[in-house]
């Protein structure tokens, strides 16, 4: 009786009567509204940072003590001290202009650290930031020996008193997460914070894929330059004034 | 037949009863375990798969940027450091130390992550 109301039932409603493909298709239709799920990332959006040779100033290391803070690292004393970000002075030997620059992961489009690394530890995110895994990194070195820019440090002794947002840990390879812990909550990086703050505001972070974005307004209108821009990386990190 | 059905009844509440103290029964290691009771989920369900859930939250967290979700190894620490230490790790009463010592099971989320309270119970009152 039960069984005989259950079928007439679904013949009266056809929509209630899926067969195996619709049910399928309709099934997808849901994973996909689901996979937009708040908080994920997108490659809609490509996270970079635009640097103003001009207005960095010589001596000023505003962006490498903010780095050290915001990431619990100590500052580095010893050439085997890991080292997120780093002032680089320049000396154009023709005019003796003497400049400086900060120098970090560049986040790539297309990393070199990703491509060598055989546990597929090193990766880059949807939005453009590129990371290091470091559940699965195995410490071979590759990345450090592969990244054009000498970007990336390796952590050679046990770490204790590390930041909740930044794990680190003796064995694992490590680099600029572009504050990743910081983008995702809609914040700014540290070194473009501690910059702006100096009132230098020599970094500029923002979305280079949004038009309306300061950064891709920046880059639209003036000249400026990706390091070894010939190896044809497309650095999510820019210059300018270089 | 009605004091059947009430004996039936009192029965079952009691059989009941004696389930929930059961698993309410205080483990048998003396764990400072900072807040006790049902957290992100059931007790006896986090005793056996707290290592599935925060191994998904880690990647979801490492690939996806999904932040701030119920199983993640923060909050684990937040809610369960000793209450006067601020410590999941350094005693074998300490939480997750505790348990693992108890178990000889290998702890390694805190080689990398920290082990103690962000804001210290004391400062958050």
């Amino acid at each position: 009786m039960n069984q005989a109301n259950l079928d007439n039932k679904t013949n009266a409603d056809p929509k209630t009567n899926l067969d195996r493909r619709e049910f399928l298709t309709k099934s997808s239709i849901g994973l996909a509204g689901l996979a937009i799920a708040p908080g994920m990332i997108t490659n809609k959006v490509r996270w970079g940072m635009l640097i103003d040779n001009n207005q960095c100033e010589t001596g000023c290391n505003d962006c490498v003590t903010a780095c050290n803070t915001e990431n619990g690292l100590a500052p580095a004393t010893k050439p085997t001290d890991a080292q997120w970000i780093r002032k680089v002075q320049l000396r154009d030997t023709l005019t003796d202009r003497v400049s400086s620059l900060p120098m970090m992961c560049q986040h790539c489009e297309h990393p070199p650290c990703v491509d060598v690394c055989p546990t597929q530890a090193s990766f880059k995110r949807a939005d453009g930031i590129v990371l290091v895994d470091k559940h699965i990194c195995i410490g071979c070195r590759y990345c450090v020996m592969a990244c054009p820019y000498q970007a990336r440090s390796f952590v050679h002794e046990v770490l204790t008193d590390q930041k909740t947002e930044v794990p680190r840990g003796k064995g694992t390879v490590e680099s600029c997460t572009l504050c990743v812990h910081r983008v995702d909550k809609g914040e700014t990086t540290a070194c473009a914070e501690a910059c702006s703050k100096a009132g230098h505001n020599a970094i500029l972070f923002g979305d280079l894929n949004d038009p309306e974005s300061a950064i891709a307004k920046r880059i639209r209108s003036v000249a400026s330059t990706q390091i070894r821009a010939d190896l044809g990386l497309n650095t999510g990190v820019r210059y300018e004034g270089i | 037949m009605k004091m059947a059905i009430r004996l039936t009844a009192i029965l079952f509440s009691v059989m009941i009863a004696a389930t929930a103290s059961a698993a309410d029964k205080p483990h048998s290691i003396p764990l400072d375990i900072g807040k006790g009771g049902k957290c992100v989920e059931e007790p006896m369900e986090m005793r056996k798969i707290h290592m599935n859930l925060l191994k998904h939250q880690r990647d979801e967290t490492m690939h996806k940027g999904i932040r701030g979700q119920k199983h993640s190894l923060a909050d684990c620490v937040e809610c369960h450091a000793g209450k006067e230490t601020n410590n999941v790790l350094g005693s074998d009463k300490a939480f997750c130390q505790g348990c693992h010592t108890y178990a000889a099971v290998k702890l390694d989320c805190f080689e990398c992550h920290t082990s103690k309270r962000k804001v210290p119970a004391e400062a958050r009152k």
